[in-house]
């Protein structure tokens, strides 16, 4: 069995018909890793009990006990979710030894449906950047290129996917953290509906606006892995009981007379790397074949969507990032006599320590929205016109199925070139914000390349809780790539 | 314009400590990030009700039953510094 391609479905049948055990499976991951991993920095950690767990999962179904579909299949998680007895950092010096008591409903549903946990990918700290640069322990490499960035903030995990370290990844997306780096390293990224997925034990950024999703290598794999990650969990007061449908099983390639929008807004922009352009013609033109209508839509309000996402996210940031004190976990700044600090002092020592630049940056941005003086004119401003936006996309929603677009203006950029300029970084995620500020589900499918050989994505964006048509068009697109078995050469 | 003066008060509200350096960083970004923010500012949202999470709430109550998780020496196990189940900090009165 050819382990890098295979499917899901392949491994966890073969596991469960005893033709391979999970131990070989894991082991089998666990020696590319180690191979490959030095030279991406995909893992932060390893799990040092994962032959053990894989063991488990062998016992189970020589028990004849395990008929789960993910049976042996190994994971890579971003080190943004708490995962039990297994160091979770943020990728940030203040959470550096802070293990778990326990597993985010993500985790504990993945181990539940079979899955081998390997370790924990990097990520930008705290979810805080679209290039992974912001981790406290170092860049992570695009598998495709090192010079280039991954991507972020799940730069990690689209990196171990894309270089087959793993067989499946879990990111975050607050404002397209699982898309655009999907879409820099050529796999597939789904960021599901607010509210499909618990976000109990995910280190919160913006609780508004965070999903968890699967960065996977095919479309399939992200609809088997949505039906198990994807449902109502009482831990989540805001995770929805929707029924999750059997997103695999419904996938189809018969798209005859879907409806895909275009939104006026972007083609206005202008701005477009040429082969991004050329990427997203084509995508309208394979999409018009399968007998899909395109449609042009308006949403006048995406204009304003990058800086209602940053002001909305710093915001609700600098309220959550208020529980790192120094006190109940994580790292506490050297007072040399306890007693003679004030608590004040000790506060804000433990926190200028502990945290790096860009969360600070976003710190001081969302306190100053929140503060007295200002909140009216920024922070709910904001979610004024956050409603705007919403009805603006309801209202879409009622003409079209999906809005096609890309997903970012630019390919990958190199390491470096933007770090020193936080508004050309934020300028970056025009096309993936206002879906988060919208609650929609929205996924990013590799569908072409730079003349340089650098993945380029597409992204399709549904209407709530509507993963199932976008999953298929995206199947369409996936089909009728020349991209989608490619794996890149790690140096 | 964010002043030095402002920078400060906002790190204290924060309660982060910021170099001078690190002020005068966060002070010029925070300028240039914020007036481009203005933008949002010309439109009218007279009457519009502030949006805070983006799909339905729906209001849900778990079984009240007793569960053995979450017990106090694991959730301690993490602290800087303890003593017992108690957490160590400097003076509070």
């Amino acid at each position: 069995m050819d382990l890098l391609q295979a499917s899901f479905k392949n491994v966890s049948d073969a596991v469960k018909a005893k033709k391979i055990s999970a131990t070989e499976v894991t082991q089998f991951f666990l020696n590319r890793a180690e191979k490959l991993n030095p030279q991406l920095n995909a893992y932060i950690i390893m799990n040092a009990n994962a032959l053990e767990d894989a063991a488990l999962v062998d016992q189970k179904i020589f028990k004849n006990e395990a008929t789960d579909v993910l049976a042996g299949v190994s994971f890579g998680i971003k080190d943004l979710l708490c995962t039990k007895g297994l160091r979770t950092t943020a990728a940030s010096k203040i959470l550096e030894n802070f293990i778990p008591p326990y597993d985010a409903t993500v985790v504990a549903r993945l181990k539940k449906a079979g899955a081998v946990i390997l370790g924990k990918l990097n990520l930008d700290e705290f979810a805080m950047g679209s290039s992974n640069e912001t981790s406290y322990f170092g860049k992570c490499k695009n598998p495709w290129n090192p010079d280039f960035v991954p991507g972020g903030s799940s730069g990690g995990s689209a990196s171990a996917q894309a270089a087959r370290i793993a067989m499946g990844t879990i990111g975050t997306d607050t404002g397209g953290s699982i898309r655009q780096p999907a879409n820099f390293c050529g796999v597939v990224g789904i960021k599901p509906t607010y509210g499909r997925v618990s976000r109990y034990g995910i280190v919160a950024f913006a609780s508004s606006l965070d999903q968890a999703g699967p960065i996977v290598s095919s479309v399939e794999d992200a609809a088997v892995t949505l039906e198990v990650i994807c449902g109502q969990d009482e831990k989540d007061s805001t995770s929805s009981s929707k029924p999750v449908p059997s997103f695999s099983k419904n996938l189809s390639q018969n798209i005859k007379g879907m409806k895909i929008g275009l939104l006026k807004e972007y083609e206005a922009k202008g701005t477009l790397h040429p082969d991004i352009e050329k990427t997203y013609l084509r995508a309208i033109e394979e999409l018009k074949k399968a007998g899909a209508e395109i449609v042009e839509i308006s949403i006048p309000m995406t204009e304003f969507a990058v800086p209602m996402y940053y002001l909305i996210a710093a915001s609700e940031a600098s309220s959550n990032l208020a529980r790192y004190d120094g006190v109940k976990y994580g790292f506490r700044a050297d007072m040399k006599d306890l007693s003679a600090t004030t608590l004040e002092d000790f506060y804000s020592k433990t926190r200028g320590e502990g945290f790096g630049t860009e969360v600070k940056r976003r710190i001081m941005l969302g306190t100053y929205c929140l503060s007295s003086g200002y909140y009216d004119a920024y922070y709910n401003k904001a979610c004024q016109v956050r409603r705007m936006l919403k009805d603006q996309y309801v209202e879409a929603f009622t003409k079209c199925d999906a809005i096609l677009s890309p997903v970012t203006t630019s390919p990958a950029f190199k390491i470096g070139e933007r770090v020193y300029d936080p508004l050309t970084m934020y300028l970056n995620d025009i096309f993936t914000t206002a879906t988060n500020l919208a609650g929609l589900p929205g996924l990013s499918v590799p569908f072409g390349e730079t003349k340089e050989g650098l993945p380029i994505g597409i992204q399709l964006t549904g209407s709530h809780f509507e993963e199932q048509k976008i999953l298929n068009l995206a199947w369409v697109l996936e089909s009728a790539s020349s991209v989608k078995e490619k794996v890149p050469r790690v140096y | 314009m964010i002043d030095q003066k402002t920078i400060q008060h906002i790190a204290q509200l924060a309660r982060l400590h910021v170099t001078s350096e690190e002020a005068t960083m966060y002070g010029d970004q925070l300028t240039k990030v914020l007036s481009h923010f203005q933008k949002i500012a010309k439109i009218d949202t007279t009457g519009i009700e502030p949006l805070v999470t983006p799909t339905d709430i729906e209001i849900y109550l778990r079984p009240d039953e007793v569960k053995k998780e979450n017990v106090a020496e694991e959730m301690v196990a993490n602290a800087p510094e303890k003593a017992g189940n108690l957490f160590k900090v400097p003076p509070v009165v």
